[in-house]
Parts: C-alpha cells; sequence; structure tokens
C-alpha cells in the first residue's frame, strides 16, 4: 500500500502539491507514481523564473522503465527547483514527499488548489487502476 | 490464468513485483531493478526462468535432424556436456528462433527456446521431425535457476552437492555438466561469468532458498534486460525476427557455412544475401546525453537516405548513461542521430557489446560518461 499524506492535494495525473502556508506550493510525484515507474535515472525541471499555468507540462521524468510527463497543478511562477534531483535522482525513489520534491510556485490563483484532489480521492483513483 | 513456474511463492515471499511476461507471471523486480543488476555486475545474484521452454531431441537420427534445422553446426559438439548457440531460421533466412543446444551424451540433445515462441517453436520442430528418426518432448517439468555475476560460481558451489560441486568445478564457458537429473551449464545472458541449472521443478524452490541463504540476492527480468543490453546480446521479438536474418542481427558468427554440403533450413537464402550484401546491421548506440534511448525511436544516419530503428534501448546502470541496439543501415558510420521525445539527440555507433565482466569495453571505455 502506497503512502498518501493527509494534509497533501493531487492530480490525477500523480503530482502531489503541498501549500506551504504562505502562498507558495511545493509540487512532486506521488508514492504510487514512483512504485510504477520504478528506479528514477532521470529529471527535467522547468526552469527558474519561468511562468506556467496549471494543467501545463512541467517536466518528465525518466525511469528505466518508461519517461513520464509532469504536469503542474497550479499557475504562477517557478521559484525553484530541486537541483540535487540532477545528481540523486533515486531521491525520488526513496523519498517521493520528501527529498524527491521537484519545483516550488507561487501561485498566481490559489483558487486552483481547491480543484485538486484530496487523499481520499486520489486514493480511490489509484486503487481503481 | 498466466502460468506460474514452481517458484511463484518464493518470488512472493521475496517481495517481487509480479508482471505478465509472454503468458507467464513473472518477476519484474524484488524493489530495485538498479541495485539488482549492480548485484550481478558486482557480486551475484538469481534469475528464474523456467519460463523459458526445455525441449529433448532423442533418436538416431537426432544430429542430423538438428543438422538441418540450425544455422550453427550441432557437429560441433564434440564433447558431452558441451552447448552451443544458434538460430533456427524459415526459409526465407529469417529468425523464427534463437536458442541454445546442448548435447547430453549418445543421440540425446537439449533445446532451451524463448517461452514467447514455445508454440510455434514446437510446431516447427514436429514439422521438420518426420524424415528423421527423433522423439521430441517438451520438458514442463523442469525449472532453470540462473546464478550470475563474479561470485557465482564460487556461492553456488557451496550450496550444491558434493557431486554437483565437483561438476561444476570441471566446467569451461559453454560447458554443461548432468548431475543425476540436473543440468548444469556454464552459460548465461548477463555477460558475467555464471551458471544456469536445470532442474526438476520440485527441486527449485529448495535451491533458491540456499542461494539465498548463501547471501545470493534475487533478481527480475528488468535486471536481465539491462544486463544483456549492456553485455550486446540480442533479444528475440526486439532485435531479431522472422523478418530479419542472422546476417542483419550482428549474429554471422553463429552461421556454420562448412561444411558446404550441410543443407540446413535458410541456408540458400542466407547465402544469397551474403554474396548480394546486406542492407541493414545491427549496432550499439551510446548517448552521452540526457534522456533514455527506447525502442522504436527512429535513427537518422547521415550517409544513408534511409532511417534506422532503435530494436532495444535503455539506461545502463553500469555505465550511467543510455545504451541501445538498433538496425541501421550498413552504410552508417560512427555517429547518427536519435530522435527522443521530439528531440533529435547524437549518439556514438559502436560494436554491440557496452559491458563485459563489470568493465566498459571497446570504444565505450573511451567516450566520456
Amino acid at each position: 500500500m502506497s503512502e498518501l499524506p493527509e494534509e497533501l492535494r493531487y492530480m490525477e495525473s500523480h503530482e502531489w502539491v503541498r501549500d506551504d502556508g504562505d502562498g507558495t506550493v511545493t509540487v512532486g510525484i506521488t508514492d504510487h507514481a514512483q512504485d510504477s515507474l520504478g528506479d528514477v535515472v532521470f529529471v527535467e525541471l522547468p526552469e527558474v523564473g519561468a511562468e506556467i499555468n496549471a494543467g501545463d507540462e512541467a517536466g518528465v521524468v525518466e525511469s528505466v522503465k518508461a519517461a513520464s510527463d509532469i504536469y503542474s497543478p497550479v499557475s504562477g511562477e517557478v521559484l525553484a527547483i530541486n537541483e540535487e534531483l540532477e545528481e540523486a535522482p533515486e531521491n525520488i525513489n526513496n523519498s517521493p514527499y520528501g527529498d524527491g520534491w521537484f519545483f516550488r510556485v507561487r501561485m498566481a490563483e490559489p483558487g486552483e488548489l481547491d480543484k485538486l484532489l484530496d487523499a481520499r480521492e486520489y486514493g480511490a483513483l489509484i486503487e481503481d487502476e | 490464468m498466466a502460468k506460474r513456474t514452481p517458484l511463484y511463492e518464493a518470488h512472493r515471499q521475496m517481495g517481487a513485483r509480479m508482471v505478465d511476461f509472454g503468458g507467464w507471471d513473472m518477476p519484474i523486480h524484488y524493489g530495485s531493478q538498479m541495485e539488482e543488476h549492480h548485484r550481478v555486475r558486482r557480486a551475484c545474484g538469481m534469475f528464474d526462468v523456467s519460463h523459458m521452454t526445455v525441449v529433448d531431441v532423442e533418436g538416431s537420427g537426432a544430429r542430423d535432424y538438428l543438422g538441418y534445422l540450425l544455422a550453427n553446426n550441432v557437429a560441433k559438439l564434440d564433447t558431452v556436456g558441451k552447448a552451443l548457440y544458434t538460430t533456427m531460421l524459415n526459409e526465407r533466412g529469417g529468425v523464427i528462433d534463437d536458442l541454445i543446444v546442448y548435447w547430453l551424451g549418445d543421440n540425446r540433445y537439449r533445446l532451451v527456446v524463448n517461452c514467447a515462441t514455445r508454440d510455434k517453436d514446437l510446431a516447427w520442430l514436429e514439422r521438420h521431425s518426420e524424415d528423421f528418426q527423433v522423439a521430441i518432448a517438451e520438458r514442463p517439468d523442469l525449472a532453470i535457476i540462473a546464478v550470475q555475476g563474479p561470485e557465482a560460481i564460487g556461492t553456488a558451489k557451496s550450496v550444491v552437492c558434493e557431486e554437483a560441486a565437483s561438476a561444476i568445478d570441471t566446467l569451461t564457458a559453454f560447458r554443461a555438466a548432468v548431475v543425476g537429473q540436473w543440468l548444469i551449464a556454464r552459460t548465461g545472458y548477463s555477460g558475467e561469468d555464471g551458471l544456469e541449472i536445470i532442474l526438476p521443478g520440485e527441486k527449485a524452490t529448495e535451491l533458491w532458498q540456499r542461494l539465498h541463504d548463501a547471501g545470493v540476492a534475487p533478481a527480475g527480468l528488468g535486471a536481465r534486460d539491462t544486463l544483456r543490453l549492456e553485455a550486446g546480446l540480442n533479444l528475440y521479438g526486439n532485435d531479431m525476427d522472422e523478418d530479419v536474418s542472422p546476417l542483419e542481427a550482428n549474429l554471422g558468427w553463429t552461421v556454420a557455412w562448412e561444411p558446404e554440403d550441410r543443407q540446413f533450413i535458410g541456408r540458400a537464402a542466407l547465402e544469397k544475401q551474403r554474396a548480394g550484401g546486406i542492407r541493414d546491421k545491427l549496432v550499439g548506440l551510446v548517448m552521452t546525453r540526457r534522456g533514455v534511448l527506447r525502442a522504436h525511436q527512429v535513427v537518422r544516419v547521415p550517409e544513408s537516405g534511409r532511417a534506422g530503428e532503435v530494436t532495444s534501448g535503455t539506461f545502463s546502470p553500469t555505465l550511467g548513461c543510455a545504451i541501445a541496439l538498433a538496425r541501421v543501415p550498413v552504410e552508417t558510420g560512427d555517429q547518427c542521430e536519435v530522435e527522443v521525445r521530439g528531440k533529435w539527440l547524437p549518439v556514438t555507433v559502436v560494436r554491440p557489446g557496452f559491458v563485459r565482466h563489470g568493465q566498459p569495453v571497446g570504444p565505450v571505455s573511451a567516450l566520456d560518461l
């Protein structure tokens, strides 16, 4: 059974979002997603300073098995990216909600968070897969 | 329901992630494919390959029959236990399957063929057996455990009976020994030293557990694939099929042209192709850019108007970059480009075979990875 922190919001495409409480959010991929992908070997992340829209392609995660696009759950400006992932992509497998985070966004429309799935809804979704 | 090997329960107990593979429920990994890969390169790992099909061929006509059926020549098997890698071709010279044949002694041979090709292989074997005094028997009662890696032989010896351990001591590469109901072969699909042990299915779990107790980590089909690709070994269905000849699949070395009067199925087509020259060849690709080469990506070759195609690709855990096998026009030089997720990325063309005995080989070792 994969880990699903209650305080996070989720996308159907298996990204998680943490509300950092100061108008910014942190984004990553879920435990379920890393488990399905297997060993991650590369990530492509957005550029710091880029303006992205909710639902936009914001990066790529490649495992030994497959490549998968990463979508931004919210609109806004990319504040930071997790540069450690370049040297240590295995952090995504080992700590999907911690050291394996992807990028941070300053939200342009905080209301967008409410449109995302909560842990229970996302849990039901992956159970159906 | 998917078929299960005798080790199915053992896989579940060891935390395997199971997937469907050619109608079999097989372990893809036991947690991390990368760790399993490194274990085999650095120490040793064990694979359940019982899904592969074992076929025994026996009878006074067995040698002539296999001489007619296989592109490599079983007459080379001059010592009991010797093994031979070969293709089995159709009349057009296309590869029906690749397989290993062992000489068990007298008029008895053992073939190990791929699981995905089982039905057509058995039908082909039967169809061409009519003119020969042979009996063909599939052996679903047998299991196969591959123990691979620099420590494989020493560890395997420590867990088998004394007779088997002494037999292992006598084995050189591509030799096998029969010990009771077991066939112990110094063969494999990883580019490392090791053994493939064919044994009665009911004994498989005990051997698996003993190996595990001796510190051998189980490895899944995921690691098996990255290991064989690093070793430059073809996978049937990816790197060759019935429309590809061994000459176009880097397997010309497995075709026994001598003696010239040995007629084998596909010979006429192959000779014609050899005389006229092949259009395509199978090469290795190495990409130092970030990204992963994967099967079916398009290869652009400056020397040719024709495109090539990646037949197998992966991230190489040993080299830390993407590698692939690709079928390209024969005029291809040492550089080309592959379309990776919408971008044309430069790759270096090398002979297939990237890693042997834990180390980068050939031009790969000179690349700045």
